[in-house]
């Protein structure tokens, strides 16, 4: 340590008892002809601490540009000419190249970080500044304190927060690292983290009393903080403790002393409860043949007689009291960011299901009509767009085209659906339940008669890539951008039909009272009729934009029938808000129960459907009930 | 008095014998062997579904409950009784491997080589709390009943109790469904996930036994157990229950208000069809021998609608008549046996178009013959479906009589 300090001050101080390039190179002749990772270090030292040419010449050493002229002279090769490392006069003659490898190379590289932090060059700088912030080491915070005051502003900023980083790693006064560390609060790069994350370091150790000095996490209590078993393998590890028998071993120890189908006097058939075995063991060990164990109250004697702690590696609590403080707040930044990330994905998850639901609420909600077929109309929907997708080679204009066509091909798909069979089964839910649901079975086979069973990739165009993102941790793929993005225009567009043109009033007019909208001239079969090709075609365009983020199969829609009809009859049928609240709630809470248990997307589903039989408990109509005379039963 | 009102109960069952018998004289262990073990197994399996369906028709056909989650307690019921089968068979083979060993295992070793052997597909060696009494047969019979029984009550308790009826009260039976499924295939919920449950065939204690025999016992259990429900179903449906459930089903607030307790009713015969869709799987998964979270899928549940529907619903030989041709026909067609039909341009390979064919008869039957098969069995016992036009079934002059109204 001490020598490297010296180094580094004579690079700076050269002083003048410092030997010349040329002695260093002549006495280590060898090393640099042949070096090896583990020895050349000192060398290198020595040759950075030469003075006049020492950085020339480890720069031109780490580029591989350093050769032997035939005379035994060191050269710096400089593409067809060479020149003396020394005294810089041409070298004639054969040079023979020198390759050190990476490992050296990289010695080098550290070596001269000092001398690059003061050069003149500012790229230079930077890259040796690029350089430290990767791997740094105790020697270079000198060097750096050295040269903080950079001409650059930007780049003698950046020095001075490296160098506070490096302070806190390894400044050797812990007044100077708590106040470093001080220094950063309400920071939140990942640098910082690096820089404080190994100072809370913590190793746990079993001892007859902790030591005095020691900085103490905290002081574990075997039972609650660790098991028993935890405890006492820390003992053994440790070399406190005798080793505890596994029961296998236990086993094998038997079964290596068996002696006329006995072992320790006791028969073989007797064997089979841990008791015997352990008795039969204990006469082993009694008679000698194999080693005794620790029984089980050696064990608990052991335990009493040690304290467990986890203790901090780093020795000053100032220190970690200030790096956990710092990364408290950290961290807390960290949570909040994580929970507006959350809200954003939770509001595309909605966003998602209010738009494969939106159709289902107009033909479910408004008409009463069950459509089990609804999803196969997204699936529908989907296809359109990959089909536009194979007759159109430029995305942008595939989706521009796919997305109409899917609203025309599904609401007309609708419309026959409405006149072959819903027609004729009006004012009967089961039934059209029923033969909706044959519909779907038969157009999911007919999807994949088609389409064949492989997933078909329905591709989005190049600006809907990307990801959109506020710092590190909250980002949103500018595809789900696009879906929120449409479920409201959809919200919007729904809302001005059914209040501001005359289809609508007809619509809600139909849905009140039927009878009497016939009355008024309204034909409540053509408006029934519109109605569910309206709310087809919506599928057909929510399929087109499921389509882009998920892969397109034959069960593409099976996937979100079943949450469709929860986000409807949540939200409370007959009520396009209703469906919107249904949608927000049901997106949230799948997002809120993965974040419980992130790894497991299955239990959150699980989770959310029971939550919603039990919501349906207490509020059986939805968030918004339909209020008035011609709410059914 | 059951059978002077139904005589088709004395026909169905004398079906069912002669149909168990017949198949016995022609099976390999106990007759000629013309039939191989195999179909032996499909006609015990569609028994089994037949039972099933008898449950759903009961249920749906004269309760008017759309259950589409009859398929997840028959699919609970082999769970309770493939975890038997799977922790006893396995139970012998470790015992038989402990055996070989020097020392003689401690129960706990081979309780941990049971775990091990069952969940090590799942990466666990724990035996989950759930799989407490897998060792015992009598216990796990019992929950076949109980966990399916307990379920459906806890769940239509809160259902019926907050008035969801009617489609609102499908797409919850069906989000069950699919909450259960989700839960089953999770590798940590104790049922090793998506693998399921695996070679229930074999029986513990009877692995002498080839399977030719087994599958004939098993025939015989689904026979009986069909033929004891069928009875037990008629007898529940023909007498004032079964009025008061088809009152339910047809006006459900009038049966409140003449001071009917709805619920309990609702709630009584979707427990008792849940247990008796538990048993039906019971006996359908050691016929079939694997049993995973797949047979959960709403779809099957769905599938037994169709079954129903096609066989007839209100008609309990129409419901198991139904199952048994779907099941069949679908076997038939999806083995790959039905012929192609060549159009010139197109030939349709039944595989792929099966499917097809099934959802549009669906939608025709659920159209234009709303009795289904049965209605073919009502036009030749002269049963006439009279034009109601709305008008009451009662003691009025103008109101239709209940003998009318049969059809």
């Amino acid at each position: 340590m001490r020598r490297i300090f010296l180094c580094l001050l004579l690079i700076f101080a050269a002083p003048a008892w410092a030997q010349d390039l040329q002695t260093v190179l002549d006495a280590n002749r060898d090393q640099i002809e042949k070096p090896s990772r583990q020895t050349i270090g000192p060398v290198i030292n020595e040759i950075a601490a030469s003075g006049d040419g020492a950085v020339a010449f480890l720069e031109a050493w780490a580029d591989r540009r350093i050769g032997m002229a035939e005379d035994g002279r060191f050269a710096i090769i400089d593409g067809e000419a060479a020149i003396d490392a020394v005294t810089g006069a041409a070298v004639t003659g054969d040079v023979k190249a020198l390759r050190p490898n990476s490992g050296v190379r990289g010695l080098i590289a550290a070596a001269l970080v000092p001398a690059l932090l003061a050069d003149p060059d500012i790229s230079r700088r930077r890259a040796a500044l690029d350089a430290l912030g990767r791997d740094a080491t105790a020697e270079h915070l000198p060097a750096l304190r050295a040269s903080l005051d950079d001409p650059d502003p930007g780049l003698a900023a950046r020095k001075a927060r490296l160098e506070r980083l490096l302070t806190i790693r390894f400044d050797p006064d812990p007044a100077a690292r708590v106040a470093a560390i001080k220094g950063f609060s309400g920071d939140t790069s990942t640098d910082l983290q690096a820089a404080l994350n190994p100072l809370l370091a913590s190793s746990r150790i079993a001892a007859t009393e902790l030591p005095a000095d020691a900085n103490v996490l905290q002081q574990l209590s075997v039972g609650s903080d660790l098991t028993r078993d935890e405890a006492y393998r820390l003992l053994v590890d440790a070399g406190l403790a005798r080793p505890r028998l596994s029961d296998a071993e236990q086993k094998a120890a038997l079964a290596a002393n068996l002696v006329d189908g006995q072992v320790g006097n006791i028969p073989v058939a007797n064997l089979d409860s841990p008791d015997a075995r352990d008795r039969a063991y204990r006469a082993l060990a009694a008679a000698g043949t194999v080693p005794p164990a620790a029984s089980a109250e050696d064990v608990d004697a052991a335990l009493d007689s040690y304290v467990f702690a986890d203790v901090y590696v780093e020795p000053s609590a100032e220190v970690t009291d200030a790096a956990r403080a710092t990364l408290n707040g950290l961290v807390f930044r960290e949570r909040a960011q994580q929970g507006v990330d959350l809200t954003l994905d939770a509001l595309s998850l909605a966003s998602i299901y209010f738009l494969a639901a939106i159709g289902l609420a107009i033909t479910f909600g408004v008409m009463g009509v069950i459509n089990m077929a609804h999803g196969e109309f997204i699936m529908m929907g989907a296809y359109t767009g990959y089909v536009a997708q194979t007759f159109i080679a430029n995305k942008t204009a595939s989706l521009i085209v796919a997305l109409p066509a899917a609203f025309i091909v599904t609401a007309l798909a609708g419309i026959v659906l409405y006149r072959l069979v819903i027609r004729h089964l009006m004012h009967r839910p089961l039934e059209t339940l029923l033969a909706t649901f044959g519909v779907s079975i038969a157009l999911q086979q007919l999807a994949k008669n088609i389409f064949g069973t492989q997933a078909r990739p329905l591709t989005a165009p190049d600006w809907l890539g990307g990801s959109i993102g506020w710092g590190e941790i909250v980002s949103i793929s500018t595809i789900r951008v696009a879906i929120f993005v449409l479920a409201l225009l959809f919200l919007c567009m729904f809302l001005y039909i059914t209040k501001r043109t005359r289809m609508g009033l007809n619509m809600r007019a139909v849905t009140q009272n039927p009878g009497m909208a016939a009355s008024m001239g309204i034909n409540p079969d053509r408006v029934a009729m519109l109605t569910f090709g309206l709310g087809s075609g919506i599928a057909g365009i929510a399929g087109v934009a499921i389509g882009l983020f998920a892969q397109v199969t034959s069960e593409l829609g099976q996937g979100y029938i079943v949450q469709s009809f929860m986000t409807v009859v949540v939200g409370g049928v007959g009520n396009i808000l209703g469906t919107l609240a249904g949608a927000a709630m049901i997106g949230g809470l799948q997002k809120g129960i993965e974040v419980l248990n992130p790894a497991n997307t299955l239990a959150a589903q699980t989770w959310m459907i029971l939550f919603i039989i039990i919501f349906i408990q207490f509020r059986p109509r939805g968030i918004f009930p339909t209020r008035g005379r011609f709410v059914e039963g | 008095m059951l059978i002077r009102k139904y005589p088709s109960v004395l026909i169905f069952l004398a079906v069912l014998a002669v149909f168990t018998l017949i198949v016995t004289i022609m099976s390999q262990a106990y007759g000629t062997g013309a039939i191989p073990t195999s179909t032996i197994k499909l006609f015990g399996k569609t028994l089994c579904l037949a039972l099933a369906a008898l449950a759903m028709d009961v249920v749906w056909g004269y309760a008017g409950i759309l259950s589409l989650g009859h398929m997840a307690f028959f699919a609970l019921g082999g769970y309770m009784i493939g975890m038997w089968l799977m922790y006893a068979r396995t139970e012998e083979i470790v015992t038989a491997t402990l055996a070989n060993a020097p020392i003689p295992p401690t129960p706990i070793e081979v309780q941990e080589g049971i775990a091990g052997q069952i969940f090590g597909v799942v990466g666990s060696t724990d035996l989950p709390l759930a799989w407490s009494f897998a060792g015992s047969l009598q216990i796990q019979l019992l929950l076949v009943l109980l966990v399916p029984g307990i379920f459906a009550l806890l769940f239509g308790w809160l259902a019926f109790r907050s008035r969801v009826n009617g489609v609102y009260l499908s797409i919850l039976t069906q989000a069950m469904t699919l909450a259960l499924a989700l839960w089953l295939f999770q590798n940590d919920s104790g049922f090793r996930g998506n693998n399921g449950l695996s070679g229930l065939q074999n029986i513990p204690g009877l692995t002498d036994l080839p399977q030719s025999t087994i599958s004939i016992w098993f025939l015989w259990a689904s026979a009986l157990a069909l033929g004891v429900t069928y009875v037990l179903a008629s007898w529940l449906v023909s007498g004032k229950f079964g009025s008061v459930i088809r009152a339910i089903r047809d006006d459900e607030a009038r049966v409140r208000f003449l001071g009917y307790s709805v619920e309990g009713y609702k709630l009584f015969i979707f427990t008792l069809t849940a247990m008796i869709c538990a048993i039906a799987g019971a006996l359908y998964y050691p016929q079939a021998g694997i049993i995973n979270p797949a047979e959960l899928a709403p779809i099957a549940s769905i599938y037994l609608a169709v079954w129903v529907a096609i066989g007839g619903r209100g008609r309990l030989y129409g419901a198991v008549i139904g199952a048994i041709f779907v099941s069949l026909l679908s076997s038939w067609f999806t083995g790959g046996k039905a012929p192609d039909v060549n159009l010139g341009f197109y030939t349709i390979n039944w595989v792929d178009w099966w499917q097809v064919l099934l959802g549009v008869a669906f939608v025709l039957v659920t159209l234009f013959a709303p009795r289904g098969l049965s209605s073919i069995i009502d036009a030749v016992a002269g049963l006439r479906h009279p034009m109601r036009r709305g008008k009451d079934l009662g003691p009025d002059l103008g109101a239709l009589r209940e003998k009318e109204a049969e059809a």
